[in-house]
């Protein structure tokens, strides 16, 4: 080939017709099996691993000309990773993009899973980086496939067991293990433990892509998901004891905002969408001196 | 958040300039071209190749040039764009024996048929930095003189009195495995083993070869045979039913022999562990020979004790790109999850201080 290259037009979304068909497959399978994490020939993207290749996948093969996709990262719209993947499907598939979580047909997601609840025409695709729950208590493939074959999850209960004899608490506050349906335990991905039973029985099809773990999951719409716990020590849903500087929501996921080095802070709701659509019904912010701040380091940074 | 989040989008097009602007440097110096890349920076070249799996000189020295030298970078947009070429189907295997030997070494043996061939070699030089270029040898005036013929391998050589295990016979109908199109699984079968090792990171697999040389896994091993040169390409048209000339393409081959101290059913005799590569690799090809022979211990029957013997530790972190990807992801925002770890070690910290400040409640009850 010589140095001047004249490079093909892209498929839709990137993906070729081929890669899609495997990628769909592979979907189908994990649909069929809730929570089993299928092997697919992941593909190396234009995006580095680690970033999103698995979701983006995922996103690629599902999504048709007339979906509308929303892409969120840290529960936010306009965060750099988000708006670099939102503008990947703007010009690889032309598709329609909102902000509005409502109006999204494909919601790409890392870290989080929106406030609103979703409706059964979306589907939310979450980028992962380790899919293998057990992972950290066993760091070979081979081990862990065995474990979930035979369905064996003692080692896990002990990991959370020996949390609360140090701690008082299990001290897993992301990424917290779930059991789909009564039989695989699955990561739910690196969101924090709040957005854990927004999972269950969710009318939106979840479906998870690691690329460079080459693994699909999903969770099929009105599946049971339930995180892991023990009778005397429930699963507790933990939020930031706070209200949003912005909404004033008291039941939002909080992110903190350091305002000065004084030990300054505040806190705002991490689902950019959720806290302007309150904001927009609701015209009077809750604390209007912090809001006004805030205000003031967007005009700072432009 | 909302102060990193607002103008991300203009931030992003913001770098992409600057980006371009480090990438060309200081305008009065002349831009490099990718001919000169392809031309003078020829290891650079076949090492993108390598890793990058495209056998494409022109488009590895591109992508050398936009990656800025940065080799990682350019191993990525190369495999980044091959991941969207069709897969026509698998070449017939290539006969390194009929190779046009432009380097040909073995350490195992004084002479040998076809002799020893030094070639193209840092080996003996001195590494002095070269201040005046032009005092050096004359370009111009070196011709290598292609060896003619067929040039028998050491390891064929050995093989007849079973001294050392045959090579396999190359299977022409057997599928081939292809980490691109089946996701990794273990245990891998040797054809997906060298795969792997092929497109894996240089300096990885050095290390990993140097430390079976260190008592990793030691298997003391011989440079049997180096050798490099250009093997014609044969691929076989299911519509034609024959195999039919693609063009020459240049290998680095590295036979490594090493020691088996034999079992109760086999007699003691030398193994081997294979490397092989595009364009002139040597320090990969014989890395990844000894890497190849450390991880068949379970099939020679050796104790597996040492990182290069685990196969699933090799195998599942060779892929620089998919190294970098993870490694260089921790850029990404995390706040989410460490606003939750933030909330948890909060809490943890004023129960121990609670229990701190509380009296010590007698034991004695």
């Amino acid at each position: 080939m010589s140095a001047e290259l004249d490079l093909p037009a892209y498929n839709f979304a990137y993906l070729d017709e081929q890669t899609k068909r495997m990628v769909r497959r592979a979907i189908l399978k994990a649909v069929a099996i809730p929570g089993y994490q299928v092997p697919f020939a992941s593909r190396e993207m234009p995006m580095p691993y680690g970033w999103g290749t698995g979701g983006v996948q995922v996103t690629a093969a599902v999504l048709g000309p007339d979906d509308v996709l929303k892409v969120i990262d840290q529960g936010a719209d306009d965060t750099a990773n988000a708006v670099s993947i939102r503008k990947f499907f703007v010009r690889t598939a032309g598709v329609r993009t909102t902000t509005r979580t409502a109006d999204a047909t494909v919601i790409q997601t890392r870290h989080r899973i929106p406030e609103a609840p979703l409706a059964e025409h979306q589907i939310l695709v979450f980028q992962v980086p380790i899919p293998e729950p057990l992972r950290f208590l066993e760091p070979r493939e081979t081990e862990t496939r065995r474990m979930h074959a035979l369905a064996e999850y003692g080692l896990m209960h002990v990991k959370l067991y020996e949390d609360i004899a140090r701690h008082g608490h299990i001290a897993t506050t992301y990424a917290y293990p779930v059991r789909v349906e009564g039989r695989y335990v699955t990561d739910p991905s690196p969101t924090p433990k709040f957005d854990n039973p927004k999972m269950n029985r969710c009318a939106a099809l979840q479906l998870f892509g690691a690329g460079r773990e080459k693994r699909i999951y999903a969770i099929p719409p009105y599946t049971e998901v339930i995180s892991l716990d023990f009778e005397d020590h429930p699963f507790e849903r933990y939020r930031l004891d706070g209200t949003c500087a912005l909404c004033g929501s008291e039941e939002s996921f909080l992110d903190e905002v350091i305002t000065d080095d004084r030990g300054g802070r505040m806190f705002v709701c991490s689902d950019t969408d959720y806290c302007e659509r309150r904001r927009a019904s609701r015209p009077e912010p809750a604390a209007s001196n912090a809001a006004a701040d805030v205000a003031e380091m967007e005009t700072d940074r432009g | 958040m909302y102060v990193a989040a607002k103008g991300g989008e203009r931030a992003i097009e913001n770098a992409h300039r600057l980006l371009a602007r480090e990438r060309r440097g200081d305008p009065a110096v002349p831009e490099l071209t990718v001919a000169q890349i392809e031309q003078q920076l020829a290891l650079a070249v076949d090492r993108v190749m390598n890793e990058g799996s495209l056998y494409d000189r022109a488009l590895a020295a591109l992508a050398i040039k936009q990656a800025r030298g940065d080799l990682i970078e350019a191993i990525f947009l190369v495999r980044a764009f091959r991941a969207t070429l069709p897969r026509l189907g698998a070449s017939e295997p290539v006969d390194t024996s009929a190779m046009t030997v432009r380097r040909r070494i073995s350490a195992a043996f004084k002479d040998l048929p076809g002799g020893q061939v030094l070639g193209p070699t840092f080996d003996y030089t001195h590494r002095l930095l070269d201040t005046q270029p032009t005092a050096g040898p004359d370009p111009a005036a070196a011709h290598a003189a292609p060896e003619a013929g067929r040039m028998p391998r050491v390891t064929d050589l050995l093989a007849h009195d079973d001294l050392i295990e045959p090579s396999p016979q190359a299977e022409a109908d057997a599928p081939v495995g292809d980490l691109t199109h089946d996701p990794l699984s273990f245990p891998a079968g040797r054809d997906v083993r060298l795969q792997n090792l092929a497109r894996g990171d240089e300096g990885y697999l050095l290390a990993l070869g140097y430390s079976t040389q260190r008592g990793y896994g030691r298997n003391h091993p011989f440079a049997g045979e180096i050798r490099l040169g250009e093997v014609e390409l044969e691929f076989t048209p299911p519509e034609l039913g024959f195999a039919v000339p693609l063009g020459c393409i240049t290998l680095t081959e590295c036979q490594m022999i090493n020691q088996f101290a034999g079992s109760a059913t086999t007699a003691p005799r030398f193994t081997r562990g294979y490397g092989l590569g595009f364009g002139h690799c040597e320090r990969k090809a014989m890395s990844m020979a000894l890497v190849d022979r450390a991880l068949r211990a379970r099939e020679l029957g050796e104790e597996a004790r040492a990182p290069a013997q685990d196969e699933e530790f090799v195998l599942s972190h060779s892929d620089n790109v998919q190294a970098t990807g993870f490694v260089e992801h921790l850029k990404l925002p995390h706040y989410v999850d460490f606003q939750a770890e933030l909330g948890l070690v909060r809490r943890l910290r004023a129960e121990f201080v609670a229990a701190a400040a509380a009296p010590v409640k007698e034991a004695a009850e």
